[in-house]
């Protein structure tokens, strides 16, 4: 009686991921968009942990912190790259770097 | 316990709805603090308090301090929150939006019809995980070690302001 549905929680990490993806889809600023690559990272980190925690094994724990490690090197290249096109266009619309020359 | 996850759930969704809805970026990031933190509680309801603290630490403490250390780097003014309204109309979210809800409601009709199966109330600790972690995970502790040496040294590369070349007699002049 204690114990939370999995199918619940494989939601809340699906509607977090979808709500990440729309993030992704309909802002122009580039900064909106890391963060929801982020959010969306985060979603399927969960959803690792969801299924450590069905079968009581650390696995799940540990694949957790190795997308931790990998968002915290992509965010640092990430902004890395958004202060360089901001040097260089002066704005943060990602429209404005379509062009390939540098 | 299940009254908690799904009120932490609750605010994990509206968190992240406010993020990307937001027009002040600063503002988004408040919300997107909110929704690690509810995230957390729900690790640690999970039973994975570990994963827990690292999820305040490193996402809600780390990455979101050097996103805001970014904006206070990249100095915007007004214009930036009047140009955000401009481009979040109507016309261009309604379309990807929809598409995307379409592909939830079919994770959910998915999810539903499979199986049911309730989570264990086990806890897994940090013991467990440190000995899974360095013991049969060892080479991806190495890799990642490596992916982060390869992204200290990328982002510092990539974040150089270009020097302005000079000529050296030029140089002399100003002086």
């Amino acid at each position: 009686m204690n114990s939370i549905p999995i199918e619940h929680a494989l939601l809340l990490s699906g509607i977090l991921f979808m709500l990440g993806l729309i993030g992704v889809l309909i802002r122009r600023n580039i900064i909106f968009m890391l963060v929801s690559v982020e959010i969306m990272l985060n979603a399927s980190g969960l959803a690792f942990i969801i299924a450590g925690s069905k079968w009581s094994q650390p696995d799940g724990q540990v694949m957790f912190i190795f997308i931790l490690a990998m968002a915290a090197a992509e965010v640092s290249v990430g902004l890395a790259l958004i202060l360089q096109i901001y040097y260089q266009l002066k704005t943060l619309d990602s429209d404005a770097a379509n062009k390939l020359n540098g | 316990m299940q009254l908690t996850f799904y009120i932490s759930s609750l605010i994990a969704i509206a968190a992240t709805i406010m993020v990307i809805t937001r027009y002040n970026i600063i503002h988004a990031l408040l919300y997107l603090v909110v929704s690690f933190l509810a995230l957390a509680v729900v690790f640690f309801i999970l039973g994975a308090p570990f994963a827990a603290a690292l999820e305040v630490i490193v996402y809600a403490g780390a990455i979101v301090v050097l996103i805001i250390f970014v904006i206070m780097m990249l100095n915007l003014k007004d214009e930036a929150k009047e140009q955000e309204k401009k481009w979040l109309t109507p016309g261009i979210w309604i379309g990807p939006a929809i598409l995307s809800i379409i592909l939830l409601v079919e994770l959910v009709y998915i999810i539903n019809t499979t199986a049911t199966a309730g989570l264990s109330n086990l806890q897994v600790d940090s013991k467990a995980v440190g000995l899974s972690l360095y013991g049969e995970y060892i080479l991806g502790v190495e890799l990642s070690g490596m992916l982060l040496m390869a992204g200290i040294v990328g982002a510092y590369h990539l974040g150089r302001k270009k020097k302005k070349v000079v000529h050296r007699f030029l140089e002399k002049i100003e002086e």
